[in-house]
């Protein structure tokens, strides 16, 4: 899929934010195009929720702009920036139905403050017909998530889940230029946080909208997203496809951060030639510049090799279709992804190797380093 | 059973242990009600023996027309105290929170009517509403209008007296407000707001009122419990007067019993004030469970 560059989707330029004295985001810029669904990926406290509340407006920014639907949404209030959010927490009015619920955001904009009134607003012109369009759509959006028979109940007697879906559909109900999603996974159980993630995408396809998804979770973000922005102490390290991100990454903290079991990680020293060293023995790649660098591999390219490095495994963990098995060198731990049926013991020494192409080599300052294959040196 | 007699055990153990809050409760609070509700039904005058006379007293006050202005005085008074106050408690709490500065001020000036001597504060009020040398009329004066005798004219007392009531009660209202306004997740009135709430009032609509229905329940009940008990402003201020124009049913049930040592009529008086303060509790309590809850 391509997108075009804000093609009435959602951006955001430059935002900076501080609260207390402590930099939240630090010159954010991010792009989501309509029909697009990004994941905003980071650790807790990272400022992905703050980005988010930036961009529905709940938090003014110190600097920067937003864009929503091709129209710059700096100043307005939420209200008027054709935006929805689904909280962490769901944020259901409690002493509302359901159905109500999900009416809410048409009824703020489709009815006038008199036709909102209890009781007087009913006998005002017009009110009847918008009432009863507005109960047509809210049925049209809860019948698909499976919320008809629940339409009646208060908030207090449904179960996470359901409340999830209400949430949902309370924000898409509308059809917003930009849909926004704060962990809306986080309180639910193990297996239905897995058909969930499903029903939302299938959600954003239905709706079209720019779709702003914050999480911690990187198997979300890698399944869900079109494009993943990785997000750490407030700064975006790398906004590009799941693939791209794992394959690819252009920050030794993302590189850390994608990936499970984690990447494997060693110290090498490219000399004045650029020629790369492990453990006093060259390896078949150049860096272009000379000095210490850090090694990144993923466990599943490490591989076996008779003339590869002695490694001590420490143990192995047996995972049916496959194999961990965690070994030293050195002072190195690494993670190596094996065959199930190879039964590794603890103590024994395996010979390991790794795919040049696939190396990834970061300098001291966290930027990757371009690494060039070369015919192995014999020693 | 052979666990039977353990248990037993520590049935009397547990009654040995809330045998002093019984004792007490029963010496301070069951007998004394219990007294008072048997003294209603007797005429019996401080140093004579109590003669039984069934239900003559609340027949006297059925026709004493004394008491019937007392009693009316007294819904008036909760009628004008009761909203007023809760709802400029309401107002200044939703100030106060949304202020971004000299909250802690704010509160602590607004409370200090709570925390103070009613008694010394009534000097202060009889000081300010003078129709001489007080401040209030001195001001009316200012403006050309000629301020009337605040609480010693039968026309404007109760309303002097029901104006240092919502004095005394907004800043307490203001208090139970404010953290029935905490317990509100602020996510709530941010989803409001993106689900087009634009102007606060339509987000006090949408969120904040409903929300504080227990609150304001509460705070309501609280309110009238507090104002139909109104007893030492009166006390100090008006004796009833003028011309039993500010008698209420405190007021009367201690002149009956304390002055002119009727203590039958008194205690039967007790009694009325006593049904209506547990119907408005019953009320709630009702209420509560049906409406407000959100479970």
């Amino acid at each position: 899929m391509s997108f075009l560059p804000d093609s009435g989707g959602l951006s955001v330029e430059g935002a900076r934010l501080t609260l207390g004295g402590t930099p939240i985001l630090r010159d954010v810029s991010l792009s989501v195009a309509r029909g697009e669904f990004v994941a905003l990926l980071g650790p807790s406290g990272c400022g992905k929720t703050s980005l988010m509340r930036v961009i529905a407006g709940i938090q003014s920014a110190d600097a920067g702009t937003v864009r929503i639907g091709g129209r710059e949404v700096t100043r307005l209030h939420p209200a008027e920036r054709d935006v929805a959010m689904v909280f962490q927490s769901y944020a259901l009015y409690p002493h509302l139905t359901a159905a109500q619920n999900i009416a809410v955001p048409l009824t703020m904009r489709r009815l006038s403050a008199w036709q909102r009134m209890p009781l007087l607003g009913g006998l005002l012109p017009g009110s009847r017909a918008a009432r009863a369009a507005i109960a047509q759509d809210v049925a049209r959006i809860a019948e698909p998530l499976g919320l008809g028979p629940l339409l009646d109940r208060k908030p207090g007697q449904l179960s996470g889940g359901q409340r999830q879906r209400v949430a949902l559909a309370r924000a898409v109900v509308r059809e917003p230029a930009a849909f926004l999603l704060d962990e809306p996974l986080s309180n639910l159980d193990a297996a239905l946080r897995v058909t969930t993630r499903r029903e939302i995408v299938e959600i954003h396809r239905r709706v079209g909208a720019a779709t702003l998804y914050v999480t911690h979770d990187q198997s979300e973000a890698l399944t869900m997203a079109d494009r993943v922005a990785v997000m750490q102490a407030g700064e975006i390290l790398q906004l590009a496809t799941p693939e791209e991100i794992y394959r690819n990454p252009v920050d030794l903290r993302v590189a850390r951060f994608i990936g499970s079991p984690r990447i494997n990680l060693l110290d090498v020293t490219a000399d004045p030639q650029g020629q790369l060293w492990l453990g006093g023995r060259a390896l078949p790649l150049h860096a272009a510049q000379p000095g210490p660098l850090t090694l990144a591999i993923r466990p599943e390219d490490l591989r076996l090799d008779a003339q590869g490095y002695d490694a001590r495994v420490e143990h192995a963990e047996f995972l049916g279709d496959h194999a961990l098995v965690h070994l030293r060198l050195g002072t190195a731990e690494l993670i190596l992804r094996a065959p199930a049926d190879l039964h590794a013991r603890p103590g024994e020494v395996m010979r390991i190797s790794f795919d040049p192409a696939r190396v990834l080599l970061f300098g001291t300052d966290g930027r990757r380093v371009t690494a060039h294959q070369h015919e192995p040196a014999r020693a | 059973m052979p666990e039977a007699a353990p248990r037993n055990g520590e049935a009397w153990g547990a009654w040995l242990l809330t045998l002093p809050a019984a004792l007490s409760f029963a010496l301070l609070l069951l007998l004394p009600t219990l007294a008072a509700i048997a003294m209603a039904f007797t005429e019996f005058e401080l140093g004579l023996w109590p003669i039984w006379i069934g239900l003559e007293n609340f027949v006297e006050m059925w026709t004493d027309r004394g008491f019937r202005r007392s009693f009316l005085n007294t819904i008036i008074y909760v009628g004008l105290v009761a909203p007023l106050s809760v709802g400029l408690g309401l107002a200044l709490a939703l100030l106060i929170e949304a202020g971004a500065r000299g909250r802690i001020f704010f509160r602590a000036v607004f409370f200090l009517p709570v925390v103070s001597l009613t008694v010394a504060m009534a000097s202060a009020w009889q000081y300010l509403l003078h129709p001489t040398i007080g401040p209030v009329n001195a001001l009316l004066r200012m403006i050309g209008i000629a301020g009337p005798a605040w609480l010693s004219s039968s026309d404007t007392v109760l309303i002097s007296l029901a104006a240092i009531g919502v004095w005394e009660n907004a800043g307490f209202n203001m208090v139970l407000f404010m953290a029935g306004l905490t317990a509100i997740p602020r996510e709530l009135r941010e989803a409001a707001a993106v689900d087009g709430a634009q102007s606060a009032w339509e987000r006090f609509r949408l969120v904040t009122w409903p929300l504080l229905g227990p609150t304001t329940l509460f705070v309501v009940t609280i309110t009238m419990i507090r104002s139909i008990r109104v007893f030492d402003t009166v006390a100090v201020l008006t004796r009833g007067g003028p011309n039993k124009a500010s008698e209420v049913l405190l007021y009367t049930m201690y002149t009956e019993g304390f002055t002119f040592l009727r203590l039958g009529y008194s205690a039967a008086i007790t009694l009325v004030f006593l049904a209506i303060v547990l119907g408005l509790m019953w009320v709630q309590t009702r209420v509560l469970d049906r409406r407000v809850h959100y479970g």
